[in-house]
């Protein structure tokens, strides 16, 4: 009798948990479908589900008329760029934070996180102003320092939350066999630490690839990145559904994929460790 | 090796005495030189990190505040004049600021509403034994990696357009009016996509939450002849109390200053009807050049935003004693 009613829980959770996953990412499925469909068929009613006529010339289009990799490589060196930076940044902080923790190390964290609670609107016209003085207005370098600050103190946080679980038993033993500081850094701290680094770096290239506030008020064409370059698509009228899904579907592929790498990591760094 | 010497460690009078005396201290001095060495290491490491995020805090909201003082457009250079608080007056008082408070009190108010509602129900489905729960959980979570300026341009086209969208579709055939999403309900279009994009976030955490729940105490329950519905009264949703107030903190820090969502699809429209007030400001500083009124709302916004922080810091706060 139990045991019955053990399957029949499993079936029916199973069926309500794929019903509403699937659901959710219906969105993303259909206009990954749309990407392969002509126009015509993208705009036609009744819409048609798997029997179209696949094609991969959206793909194409998209590079020839607009330049898709101009803007996916800003989008790379934006992301990636702030992301090191940051890193470069964080990470002594953050290990000077978790490994040598004083009276106002907790002060200072909840004072970096506080920052990042300042909405960019707030500040909006100074930076612009700012940017538009020193010749930083459609510039990469400009974003990339803009979206390095405004994830530091998410990178910190995750850093320093990784770091405070490594044992500091282990440094100390390190130091009573004559390690020097450098060498505890290379050999004991660096091989333990590069999970938390690599969930965090991930995390911050998420977050920078698809910020866009910033990048839409502060880019327009030569530093656009792939968000402003999709936003586009909304000024023509018309039928382009097909290449806009197309263009969409490039944009979000390589961050889908890290992205599921890095779900769990999700929760901690979003929530600067209150739930784990 | 600090904890062998904890006087040392702390107390500098004392080591330079017994520094100066015998052989045994001398030799001491090496772990205590270590851990000076090791505090000024520290902060010159983390001065950087500091220094950058002060100036990055203080040097533009310092400049908002100056700029929310002046009559200042862009359109009319060399004509800044000292006003005092006539911006603030004016903003203030422009019924465009009430209309876009509104809207973004109901914008927050909605997506957080329709997170959570679905988010509790979608978490504990899914904390349920599901085969190929792994594959869901990829599914649930997609819409968070999908940048707005996307996941706004496919909702706004492919899904709600009135005629060729897909819910068109869907409407007609089971005999209803479609309805047209961007004229008729303008703001709760935006709602519905903006709410998309945060229900992988609160699900996500709620069933991190819901996983770390004790099963034990649940089984427990159930042994004592608890209903399912009280067992999830009396000791699941206590247990979600914290992440659900997480959530809620979150959520509202990012969804007032919703921006490329309205960007891509209304650009505010029709009217003011999804104007919110971080669209307001960038159509007074970036549309209209009005630098003044655009900085006196820019500090409305942080106002708004330090109320909710206050909070969240305290409840991270507490989080890090634990």
């Amino acid at each position: 009798m139990a045991r019955k009613s053990t399957t029949q829980r499993v079936v029916i959770s199973t069926i309500g948990a794929w019903f509403f996953g699937f659901l959710i990412f219906f969105p993303i499925l259909w206009m990954v479908l749309a990407s392969f469909k002509t126009e015509l068929e993208a705009f036609a009613i009744p819409p048609s589900f798997l029997f179209f006529h696949w094609t991969t010339e959206n793909y194409a289009t998209v590079q020839e008329r607009s330049d898709y990799f101009h803007h996916a490589m800003n989008s790379i060196i934006i992301a990636g760029g702030s992301t090191l930076i940051a890193l470069l940044i964080a990470v002594p902080a953050a290990w000077s934070m978790a490994f040598s923790p004083t009276k106002r190390t907790k002060d200072i964290l909840l004072w970096m996180l506080s920052t990042k609670m300042m909405p960019p609107v707030g500040v909006l016209v100074p930076i612009y102003l700012i940017y538009k003085t020193f010749g930083l207005l459609d510039s990469r370098i400009g974003l990339v320092f803009i979206l390095c600050l405004g994830n530091l103190p998410i990178v910190i946080w995750m850093l320093f939350t990784y770091f405070k679980e490594i044992p500091r038993d282990i440094l100390e033993a390190a130091r009573m066999d004559g390690a020097t500081i450098g060498r505890e850094l290379i050999y004991v701290l660096t091989p333990m630490a590069i999970p938390g680094l690599a969930s965090t770096m991930l995390l911050n290239l998420i977050l920078a690839w698809n910020e866009a506030f910033w990048t839409l008020n502060l880019s327009t064409s030569e530093a656009a990145p792939l968000t402003v370059f999709i936003a586009s698509y909304s000024s023509p009228e018309g039928l382009f559904w097909a290449k806009l899904s197309a263009a969409s579907t490039l944009a979000i592929a390589p961050i889908l994929v890290l992205g599921w790498f890095s779900q769990k990591q999700l929760v901690r760094g979003l929530t600067f460790g209150a739930v784990k | 090796m600090a904890a062998f010497f904890p006087k040392f460690y702390f107390d500098a009078f004392s080591f330079r005495e017994a520094a100066a005396t015998s052989l045994e201290s001398a030799l001491r001095e090496i772990p205590r030189m270590a851990t000076r060495q090791t505090q000024f290491l520290a902060r010159s490491l983390l001065t950087p990190a500091v220094g950058l995020l002060f100036i990055w805090m203080i040097v533009p909201l310092a400049l908002t505040i100056y700029f929310s003082t002046l009559h200042y457009s862009l359109l009319d250079p060399g004509s800044e004049s000292f006003v005092g608080l006539e911006n603030f007056r004016y903003f203030l008082t422009d019924p465009a600021f009430l209309a876009s408070l509104q809207n973004t009190l109901v914008l927050v108010g909605s997506v957080l509403a329709l997170t959570i509602l679905l988010g509790i129900p979608l978490a504990l489905l899914m904390d349920q034994p599901v085969v190929g729960r792994n594959f869901v959980r990829l599914m649930v979570i997609a819409p968070f990696f999908v940048m707005p300026t996307v996941s706004a341009l496919v909702w706004k086209n492919l899904l709600m357009h009135p005629v060729s969208g897909l819910f068109a579709w869907l409407a007609k055939l089971v005999g209803l009016m479609p309805v047209d999403w961007f004229n008729d309900v303008p703001l709760f279009s935006v709602i519905l996509i903006v709410a998309w994009q945060w229900l992988p976030f609160a699900t996500l955490i709620l069933l991190t939450a819901l996983q770390s729940l004790d099963e034990e105490q649940k089984e427990a329950a159930e042994m004592d002849g608890a209903s399912a519905i009280s067992t999830f009264i009396y000791i699941t949703l206590p247990h979600l109390a914290r992440p659900i107030t997480v959530v809620i903190l979150i959520e509202t820090i990012f969804l007032l200053t919703v921006f490329a969502e309205i960007f891509v699809t209304t650009g505010g429209g029709p009217g003011l009807q999804t104007t919110n007030i971080a669209f307001l400001i960038y159509s007074q500083a970036l549309i209209q050049f009005d630098v003044g009124s655009a900085s006196a709302g820019g500090l409305v916004a942080v106002v708004i935003a330090n109320i909710v922080a206050f909070f969240l810091v305290r409840i991270v706060g507490r989080n890090l004693e634990a």
